[in-house]
């Protein structure tokens, strides 16, 4: 079976490729790419016409919330990884937030028989740092690791204990994957619904400081000097942040982090409408922190991008805002938000984009994929820069519609999904 | 000047006109209050469903003698008594209320922002009678009524407005309501009761009550919450008294001779106020009240007016 | 568009002297007499008229301002809404004798909310009205006391009572709209 992706511009930026050029895909990994790809090799092959388009390397997030196993009226791995297919992503690293939760061998298993009977894209479950996420006890992390769990994290709930966190470092550190922090000192900012600023103080709403971050990626960054181990900031959303994440990589500690498109657009402005599809934590902070954000995006300091994907019913995400649940869905607007938001107006540039979307990721968590080499997967995505298209909840693949992008007008869009050589979604 | 709106849900999004407007109808409407029959027939056959979420006693009296003054039906719908206390949402609350069709819905609720999401919900007018920390409008309009009858104006007037006001809606609305107007606000408290980025608001921040009401025309203090020593905010309710507590002897000693003296109630005497200043010549917190129906009359009447002149427009005709 | 003149300022002057003469003799004097003007020139006209009697009989004859706002039947018809301006009568209406004044005359609904609003203030012992211009087309059983000209109109045209107080001059026209 043959695949020919002709005549687009292929950015593969772990190869430093950005050149008109077609790719041969045989057997679902990538055969050869180049401008001239000999008649034979391609004898018989479907062609797919990319003119105009951008081929890359299947875009990875490493941040989503499939909800399955129990909260399947929010997001199954069915709707979930369709939704990922349809925006141009071609793997998924789902969090450990389920019901029960991902601590044992026997939800990760279920996980990733559900990705193989029913997925559309590559599922990586990502196990729990604590049992139950309790914080209180380490989940069997070395099963969890030889389950195929690819990191360890409480997303949604931080480790407040630092001597736990700091044992769940030393602990995985022989499995060579990294544990995730979602950077919160609960202490600073229980109770609260958005960011504290000037907005909070209008709309009378509960804030959380940035300092509630700040202080948090502090304590991670030096457990993770004290341990050696790989520490991975999820969301991270402070210019306070980027600042503590920049200085510690200058002094050589494994530290990694990533943002959100949300946080990488929006500011806490967006939240004078009461409209619970702004609420997510961390919250939208202001400019100041969006513009170090994608600084931060474009020199590096954060690695990758990863959308967060939060499915909620309606029910949850409609009612009286400090009652509303936190989160939002990423996965099928992340694509044309950046592309229009950030390389449109020329603040990051096509190819460093799509490096933070697919090779830095793959790199992180040592996820197959993340490059059009010969001999890899054949994960690709095809972008279309300049389709327009105005952003339509109600046309989701997710089961879930809370998305503060509904009716943004962008230019730019995925336009095929490509996992391992088969066509799982066109536009 | 008209009135538009569909909705009174905050001061902060009212221009100026609209503010004045509400208070001239107010002062023009106060008047009914003191006749022997305290009865127009202005909302006859119009209904006002009071749907308050919170305990409030005095803001859904004033709203509902507003309403019968106005000879509207006037319907009290609270926590105690209807399904509101059995888990039923605000949106199907109002759902369910906008199914048996009434004109305004005035709402009382401790989210912040829950007066705007009933709005969007609800064709008829929703009037927002105090939201979490967000706003209080009407109170700030009987404020501003309040001050401008002792004071004969408003523009260039200072007023001091002492206490919580991190989690006051009658200080939000009032600080906004008394910028448009071109009237100074200073507010004052221990740094942990004045919320972050207060002076982006347009106010003085003063972390000294002598110094907050030196020279100003009136003085605000808020109602302290017995919740706030629990959350860490102060240490203790006898030290608040000690530091922000205004007495007498503050006042002769700081406090210009015509001050006025303003509470939205109900007082903690002895903590916020002494006796003898709640209850003494400054004081203008009983007018207050009596203000305060004539507002929310003054709300009623504008918003009943809005909505019928938007589905009448096609009869329009050659008027009286 | 002014389409003619109806009164001028001296055939107005002498409408209202008539109309304080008919007055003072229907109700025997003015003794327990009372004015209530329609806002708001009928509260100018009732200050005139209150003047000429006291110039006459020598009894200065209260004068209360009302505002119908309230009890109109069209609130919401008109696409501005009135503005709420206030009821003002400085004295107690039990028992006596009120003149109710207005400029003009048509529909008789303003008549009838003036009604309304007065009678729930107190029950006076009688209510007269008195209007300077009745154009005719009522809908209602109403009917004035005291009239300073009656002027057959048609009801797109508008009649204007212009006065030195608010407009500057005395006069009345009847005014047409423009052609659209």
């Amino acid at each position: 079976m043959k695949l020919l992706i002709r005549n687009g511009r292929v950015i593969d930026p772990a190869n430093g490729v950005d050149a008109v050029q077609d790719v041969l895909v045989q057997d679902g990994l990538i055969a050869q790419t180049g401008r001239h790809i000999e008649r034979a090799a391609r004898e018989g092959a479907e062609v797919l016409d990319a003119t105009g388009k951008v081929v890359c390397p299947g875009l990875i997030d490493i941040h989503v919330h499939l909800r399955e196993p129990g909260y399947e009226y929010k997001e199954t791995v069915q709707t979930g990884t369709r939704a990922a297919a349809a925006g141009g992503f071609t793997a998924v690293c789902c969090m450990a937030n389920t019901e029960p939760v991902n601590d044992t061998r026997a939800v990760t298993d279920y996980i990733l028989a559900k990705a193989r009977a029913e997925g559309a894209v590559r599922v990586y479950p990502i196990g729990a740092v604590t049992r139950g996420l309790g914080g209180k006890e380490l989940a069997e992390l070395a099963e969890l690791a030889e389950a195929g769990c690819v990191a360890f994290s409480d997303d949604g709930k931080p480790v407040m204990n630092a001597e736990l966190y700091r044992r769940a470092m030393e602990y995985t550190l022989p499995f060579g994957c990294p544990v995730i922090s979602h950077a919160e000192d609960t202490t600073l900012s229980h109770g609260a619904c958005m960011n504290e600023g000037v907005v909070s103080t209008a709309l009378g709403l509960k804030g959380a400081p940035a300092a509630a971050e700040d202080t948090m990626v502090a304590r991670d960054i030096q457990l993770a000097e004290l341990t050696g181990a790989h520490v991975h900031i999820a969301h991270l959303s402070s210019a306070g942040a980027v600042r503590l994440v920049r200085d510690a990589k200058s002094r050589g500690v494994r530290v990694t982090a990533e943002a959100t498109p949300h946080h990488l657009v929006l500011t806490d402005e967006a939240v004078r409408g009461y409209d619970p599809n702004t609420k997510m934590n961390p919250p939208l902070r202001t400019r100041q922190d969006v513009d170090a954000l994608v600084g931060a995006l474009a020199d590096g300091t954060i690695d990758c991008v990863a959308t967060d994907h939060a499915p909620h019913a309606s029910s949850e995400k409609e009612g009286e805002y400090d009652r509303a649940a936190f989160g939002v869905i990423g996965l099928e607007t992340a694509v044309s938000v950046l592309l229009d938001r950030l390389v449109r107006p020329g603040v990051i540039d096509l190819p460093t984009l799509i490096a933070r979307m697919s090779s830095a990721p793959a790199r992180l968590l040592n996820l197959p994929g993340g490059t059009l080499a010969a001999g890899a997967p054949a994960d690709i995505t095809i972008v279309d820069p300049d389709r327009e298209l105005t952003i339509d909840p109600s046309a989701f693949r997710s089961r879930s519609r809370n998305t503060p992008f509904g009716g943004f007008e962008a230019v730019g869009a995925p336009v095929a999904t490509i996992v391992g050589g088969r066509i799982m979604w066109r536009a | 000047m008209a009135w538009k709106r569909k909705d009174l849900l905050t001061i902060r999004e009212l221009d100026p006109a609209e503010i004045t407007l509400l208070i001239d109808t107010a002062a023009s409407l106060r008047e009914i209050g003191t006749r022997e029959i305290k009865k127009v027939p202005t909302l006859r056959g119009k209904t006002i469903v009071n749907l308050f979420y919170e305990p409030s006693t005095r803001t859904r009296t004033s709203f509902e003698i507003a309403g019968k003054w106005l000879s509207a039906d006037v319907v009290n719908f609270s926590a105690s008594t209807s399904s509101i206390g059995k888990g039923e949402t605000l949106l199907d609350t109002a759902r369910n209320i906008e199914a048996m069709s009434p004109d305004v819905v005035v709402v009382r609720h401790s989210s912040s922002g829950a007066a705007e999401l009933l709005a969007r919900s609800l064709k008829c007018g929703v009037v927002n009678a105090g939201d979490g920390a967000h706003e209080h409008p009407t109170q700030a309009l009987l404020d501003l009524l309040t001050i401008r009858e002792r004071k004969g104006h408003l523009e260039g007037l200072h007023v001091a407005i002492v206490g919580d006001i991190a989690h006051s809606r009658v200080a939000r609305s009032n600080i906004y309501g008394m910028r448009k107007l071109g009237m100074t606000v200073t507010v004052a408290g221990p740094p942990t009761l004045i919320p972050p980025h207060a002076q982006e608001l347009g106010v003085k921040v003063s972390h000294r009550l002598e110094d907050a009401i030196r020279d100003v025309d009136v003085i605000m203090m808020l109602r302290l919450q017995q919740e706030r020593m629990s959350a860490g905010l102060i240490p203790s309710l006898r030290e608040y008294a000690r530091y922000w507590g205004l007495t007498l002897d503050k006042l002769h000693a700081s406090a210009r001779s015509d001050v006025l003296i303003m509470h939205p109630g109900p007082v903690n005497r002895g903590i916020e106020l002494s006796p003898e200043v709640a209850d003494g010549p400054y004081s203008v917190i009983l007018e207050q009240a009596a203000n305060g129906v004539a507002v929310r009359m003054a709300v009623l009447f504008l918003l009943a007016g809005a909505m019928a002149s938007q589905d009448g427009q096609a009869e329009r005709g050659h008027g009286l | 568009m002014i389409k003619a003149q109806v009164l001028d300022d001296a055939a107005l002057d002498r409408a209202l002297t008539r109309i304080s003469h008919e007055i003072l003799e229907k109700n025997g004097g003015a003794a327990n007499l009372a004015f209530v003007g329609l806002r708001t020139r009928g509260v100018t006209l009732a200050e005139r008229l209150a003047d000429r009697i006291a110039a006459i009989d020598g009894t200065k004859v209260p004068v209360g301002t009302l505002d119908i706002t309230l009890y109109r039947d069209d609130l919401g018809l008109k696409e501005d809404q009135p503005m709420v301006r206030g009821t003002d009568i400085p004295f107690p209406v039990k028992g006596k004798t009120i003149v109710l004044v207005d400029d003009v005359l048509f529909t008789g609904r303003t008549i009838r909310a003036a009604l309304d609003a007065l009678i729930d203030l107190g029950r006076p012992k009688m209510i007269q009205l008195a209007i300077l211009i009745d154009r005719g087309h009522r809908e209602l059983p109403i009917r004035p006391d005291y009239v300073g000209k009656n002027l057959p109109t048609s009801r797109r045209e508008s009649v204007a009572v212009r006065l030195r107080e608010h407009d500057g001059e005395d006069r009345v026209v009847i005014e047409e709209p423009e052609e659209a």
